[in-house]
């Protein structure tokens, strides 16, 4: 309330980012987007990682339906959508998730049924892991904001 | 006798420069030349001449006759001579005892060789002999045991051996011999045993012992004394100097010899020295002091003495001896080292005071920061609760409601200003407060704040503003707080004065006396300083005064109070603060704050009963009016553009006491919008006491017939103007803030002191917005983003932002198509994995179509073009045919089917792996649009 605990949120913040960078969770183009983030956008990460998450549960939810019909063969469209979630995954620094899509890709490629099966299992896995920490994330920095928020008149 | 003249002989001789030899004429010009000339540290006095050296050694040998000091003196030498001489006997008897092992020696041989031969009679007689000779120191059991071995020897060899004679004669003879030898060795012992004896006796004189001693001692002291800052002496009983040595005098002996202290020199620190010398030898005590001599023969120094009783055998005292070293430069060091502790003391002391204040002032900031914190808490959420009574007011209440929503506002509103003044008040402290540099018109500013005061006047006042025609139009400075301190003096004014009125006064001043004074200090904003900014917008201004008086009618200011009147949290009176309330802070805002923020001042002339007046000096520079930028000044929007060609000339207003009541103006066609615009209500509760004659006299009667059915202590009062309008009709107005003057009396706004407050807080806001609008540049390359991903095209989009290029975006190649027949573009950012139409292919028919001028080739593609009207056709092919290689760079997200031969295969440019970085796109833009 008073903006006390700005300073611990923000350790707090570097902490959890940079053990999402060891475990090579995100990578160097999350900094990237965080450098975009200005006064003029001041919640532009959180924007566009809000996107991502709308569009990537689609694309998985589609991913999903496709692969769980018996009579599927359409290992092109799973392509197309795996395309979309790698050129996404790497524009905002989701490492983890780009590589393990493209090993997911190489698989529909190879009209690899049960490795497609496979892929999104772990796909999925790994982007809920990101979407939780991400949250995690932009919960801290709303707090951190709120506390930053409170002005001294020094 | 004897042994005292070989010792003065001696001295004379060895020791020449420790006591003075040659007496008489050479000794001054011994010592002259022994001077050294750069020794400043020479002590004093001393010599010894002729006569007193010996007059002076007989003394000596007298005291040491008689003193104690002597005689042990005497038994020392005495017993180191009896130590010599046992030393002496001592290395004789080894001596002795090595003769005597070499006698015995020679016997044992003489035994041998006489038991050999059976000597008889010869061996008798020489060991006779030879016993005659030593027998002193022989044990004579010894001797007559191995005379009796002898003899018996003897006897059985002269039975056993008596055969041929020739042969014993032989024997004899040869033994003869050896007898001979043995016995001049003998006399050569006894020769050199006599020798040693006499040497002996020689050494053993006790005289010449003494006096190697007293020389070795002399030298000694003579080693040691030769070069030391030393004085000694000797005085007697009356303090007369017997004796004195000193290594560089300065005085002759005859001055000192037979003298005291007193007698030789004067000045401070002689009678101490004397006194001291006399306490020593009553007390009988030696000790030790230091006195500092302040005389005419050596100047200032400083001596350690050492003094000590002397006594003679009879333990009577005889006098003193005594001692003094020169300690000068250590007595100053010493000095120094006590003052500079002292110094490091006080330092210590101020530093633990200064910390102390550090801590105090650190923990007041801390207390102010919190205030300020909490202030700033406590703001948003009162503003919340005073905004909604206030919508509240806006709804049906019974009158008891409404008073008592009225209280609550009211109060709500003295918080909320508390806080807001807490607030400025720490943010001038802390230097935060910025002062903005805007153009504005100094009349309508007071206009303005007397027409806010006039709105919440709840007494019949005449508020007047008088403005002096060479005030300029327009002006440049902080109208956010010139506004504050305007309405900040005008409340305190109308708080203060019952009847009369209260007014503000204009005028223009040539530069007030003050201002170099204010450059001289450091001060942190001086008129320069403020004005900076639009000095360098490099408009040739020039500086302006403006005096602006506000005055009263009203209780006046004792003059004792006038001092106290502008600090903190200070009133005239704890009973003013009692009667009016208030927290006191406003003045000192103004003041301390505010005007002399601003590089003005404030002051005040008062007369008790009569009124006061405020007057506040303040520079301005004058703006020049032809300038028609949007963000001329915050009234600007208030007024319209006619009307400002009216007032700005206007000179003069006056405010009558308006009062009404919104119940009587909500009767009338108030619709709910309406209710929006002036949902704030102006209390009208007006107390009936001592009123009631002056609304006689403000109001047509005709508007009191209204007000006089309401309850008995308050009343509403609803008032229409003359000329007919509406109540709701003059509102309307007020609000555009089109300040009619019909009547000479003005129309109000009738927004309340809080709504009028917030919106002072945030014109910082709009303007700034504005600001950034206005700015766009317009002739920045196009760019056209062809891009499939939502969150791609965000991240592309924001980094060229950033870069500084406003881009387009299609997201296919279709759409990128399209856009490109539309438009021109300076680059195509183009992806290569997309729907619909894929980047290759996009490329490849932009391509042809530059190649061809048609778009054929995409509409082969079953691309779906837009089948723009002939004339836009023909203009996109005239502006598409005028350009030149539309440049394409790929965007790749570097996977097997993306390759960079594929890209260049298909007519693209370059590219840009995947994911796009601003270094990137950057080199990208610099090679392409450079």
């Amino acid at each position: 309330m008073l903006g006390l605990g700005v300073d611990r949120l923000q350790a707090d913040i570097n902490r959890l980012l940079t053990s999402l960078f060891h475990q090579g969770v995100l990578d160097e183009q999350f900094l990237q987007l965080q450098q975009l983030q200005d006064d003029t956008s001041p919640t532009f990460v959180y924007d566009v990682i809000n996107i991502y998450f709308d569009e990537s549960d689609k694309l998985l939810r589609n991913l999903r339906l496709s692969l769980m019909d018996r009579e599927f063969s359409d290992y092109k469209k799973i392509g197309l959508h795996l395309n979309q979630l790698v050129g996404s995954s790497s524009s905002i620094g989701a490492r983890r998730v780009r590589n393990l899509c493209v090993a997911f890709r190489s698989a529909s490629e190879l009209n690899n049924r049960p490795g497609c099966l496979r892929g999104l299992e772990v796909v999925e896995h790994e982007y809920h892991y990101l979407k939780n920490m991400m949250h995690e994330l932009f919960h801290l920095e709303q707090q951190r904001l709120l506390a930053a928020g409170v002005r001294y008149p020094m | 006798m004897v042994c005292e003249m070989e010792i003065e002989d001696m001295d004379v001789e060895v020791l020449s420069s420790m006591w003075p030899d040659d007496v008489g004429t050479e000794t001054d010009k011994q010592f002259n030349v022994e001077k050294p000339a750069g020794d400043q540290d020479t002590l004093k006095e001393v010599t010894i001449t002729e006569k007193p050296a010996i007059a002076d050694l007989k003394r000596l040998s007298e005291l040491m006759d008689s003193t104690h000091q002597g005689s042990s003196q005497l038994t020392n030498l005495v017993k180191q001579w009896e130590y010599m001489q046992d030393h002496a006997v001592m290395l004789l008897r080894d001596e002795l005892k090595s003769l005597s092992r070499q006698r015995e020696e020679a016997e044992a041989k003489e035994l041998e060789i006489i038991e050999e031969h059976n000597f008889e009679s010869n061996g008798h007689e020489n060991v006779l002999v030879l016993d005659d000779k030593s027998d002193f120191l022989r044990s004579s059991s010894f001797r007559e045991r191995k005379r009796s071995q002898v003899f018996d020897s003897e006897k059985i060899e002269v039975d056993e051996v008596y055969d041929t004679v020739g042969y014993w004669k032989q024997k004899a003879l040869r033994l003869e011999k050896l007898l001979e030898a043995s016995r001049e060795r003998e006399r050569r012992l006894i020769e050199k045993l006599n020798e040693s004896l006499k040497t002996m006796e020689s050494h053993a004189a006790p005289v010449e012992e003494l006096t190697q001693n007293l020389r070795r001692a002399e030298g000694f002291l003579h080693f040691i004394l030769q070069n030391a800052p030393i004085v000694m002496g000797h005085q007697d009983k009356d303090l007369r100097y017997l004796f004195i040595y000193n290594k560089f005098p300065s005085l002759r002996e005859q001055d000192i010899l037979g003298k005291t202290d007193v007698e030789i020199f004067d000045g401070a620190g002689v009678k101490e020295s004397q006194e001291f010398k006399k306490e020593v030898l009553e007390k009988g005590m030696a000790s030790k002091r230091e006195i500092t001599f302040e005389t005419e023969l050596f100047g200032s120094k400083t001596f350690l003495i050492y003094v000590e009783p002397v006594y003679n055998k009879l333990g009577e005292k005889i006098g003193i001896n005594y001692m003094g070293m020169e300690v000068t430069d250590q007595v100053r060091k010493r000095e120094k080292m006590g003052k500079l502790r002292e110094h490091n003391a006080v330092r210590n002391a101020m530093e633990t005071e200064l910390n102390k204040t550090i801590h105090i002032t650190e923990e007041t900031m801390r207390a102010k920061q919190m205030l300020a914190t909490m202030s700033h808490e406590i703001r948003s959420p009162l503003s919340g609760v005073v905004g909604m009574a206030e919508i509240l007011s806006t709804t049906r209440l019974d009158q008891e409601q409404r008073q008592l929503l009225n209280v609550m506002i009211s109060s709500g509103d003295l918080v909320l200003q508390l806080i807001n003044d807490i607030l400025d008040l720490s943010k001038v402290e802390s230097g935060v407060m910025k002062l903005e540099a805007t153009k504005f018109r100094p009349r309508e500013v007071v206009k303005h704040v007397l027409q806010t005061a006039a709105a919440s006047l709840k007494k019949s006042l005449t508020l007047e503003g008088n403005i002096a025609d060479d005030v300029p139009i327009e002006v440049v400075g902080d109208v956010l707080r010139i506004r504050q301190i305007l309405t900040n003096l005008i409340s305190n004014a109308i708080k203060f004065t019952h009847k009369g009125k209260v007014g503000i006064k204009l005028e223009v001043i040539s530069e007030p006396f003050f201002t170099s004074e204010n450059m001289n200090d450091n001060k942190p904003t001086t008129p320069k300083q403020i004005l900076s900014n639009e000095e360098q917008n490099g408009d040739p201004e020039t500086t302006v005064w403006i005096c602006c008086d506000v005055y009263d009618t009203g209780i006046g200011i004792p003059e004792n109070a006038i001092p106290c009147l502008f600090k903190k949290y200070m009133q005239a009176s704890a009973d003013h603060a009692r009667k009016y309330g208030g927290t006191g802070l406003g003045l000192a805002i103004c003041k301390q704050l505010k005007v002399e923020l601003m590089g003005g001042r404030l002051t005040v002339t008062s007369r008790v009963n009569e009124g006061s007046t405020f007057t506040f000096i303040l520079p301005y520079k004058v703006a020049t009016p032809n300038d028609h930028s949007d963000d001329q000044d915050e009234f600007s929007d208030m007024s319209d553009h006619q009307h400002i060609a009216e007032d700005t000339t206007h000179g003069y207003f006056q405010f009558q006491p308006l009062l009404r009541s919104l119940y009587s103006s909500s009767e009338g066609p108030v619709t709910g919008q309406n209710f929006l615009t002036h949902n704030v209500t102006q209390s009208s509760c007006i107390k009936l006491n001592g009123f009631a004659s002056d609304l006689s006299h403000a109001l047509p009667s005709t508007n009191i017939a209204q007000s006089e059915a309401i309850s008995s202590c308050s009343f509403e009062s609803a008032h229409k103007y003359p000329n007919g309008e509406s109540l709701y009709k003059e509102y309307e107005s007020c609000s555009s803030s089109q300040a009619s003057n019909e009547g000479g009396a003005l129309v109000m706004e009738s927004e309340p002191a809080v709504s009028s407050r917030r919106q002072e807080i945030d014109p910082h806001e709009t303007t700034s917005e504005r600001c950034e609008e206005s700015s766009k540049p317009d002739s920045k390359p196009k760019i056209l983003l062809v891009e499939d991903n939502r969150i791609n095209i965000m991240v592309s989009q924001s980094m060229m932002k950033q870069l500084g290029y406003p881009i387009d975006i299609a997201t296919n190649g279709v759409e990128a198509i399209r856009a490109l027949q539309r438009s021109n573009y300076d680059l195509v950012l183009m992806d290569v994995c997309m729907p619909v139409l894929d980047g290759l292919k996009a490329t490849r028919l932009i391509r042809s179509y530059e190649e061809s001028g048609n778009w054929e080739a995409a509409i082969e593609e079953g691309v779906d073009l837009d089948t723009p009207s002939s004339e836009t056709l023909q203009n996109r092919e005239v502006c598409v045919c005028s350009t030149k290689r539309l440049p394409i760079v790929a965007m790749t997200a570097n996977t097997l089917s993306e390759s960079s031969e594929e890209c260049y295969a298909n007519g693209m440019d370059s590219f840009i792996s995947k994911p796009v970085t601003l270094q990137k796109l950057r080199e990208c833009l610099e090679q392409y649009l450079c």
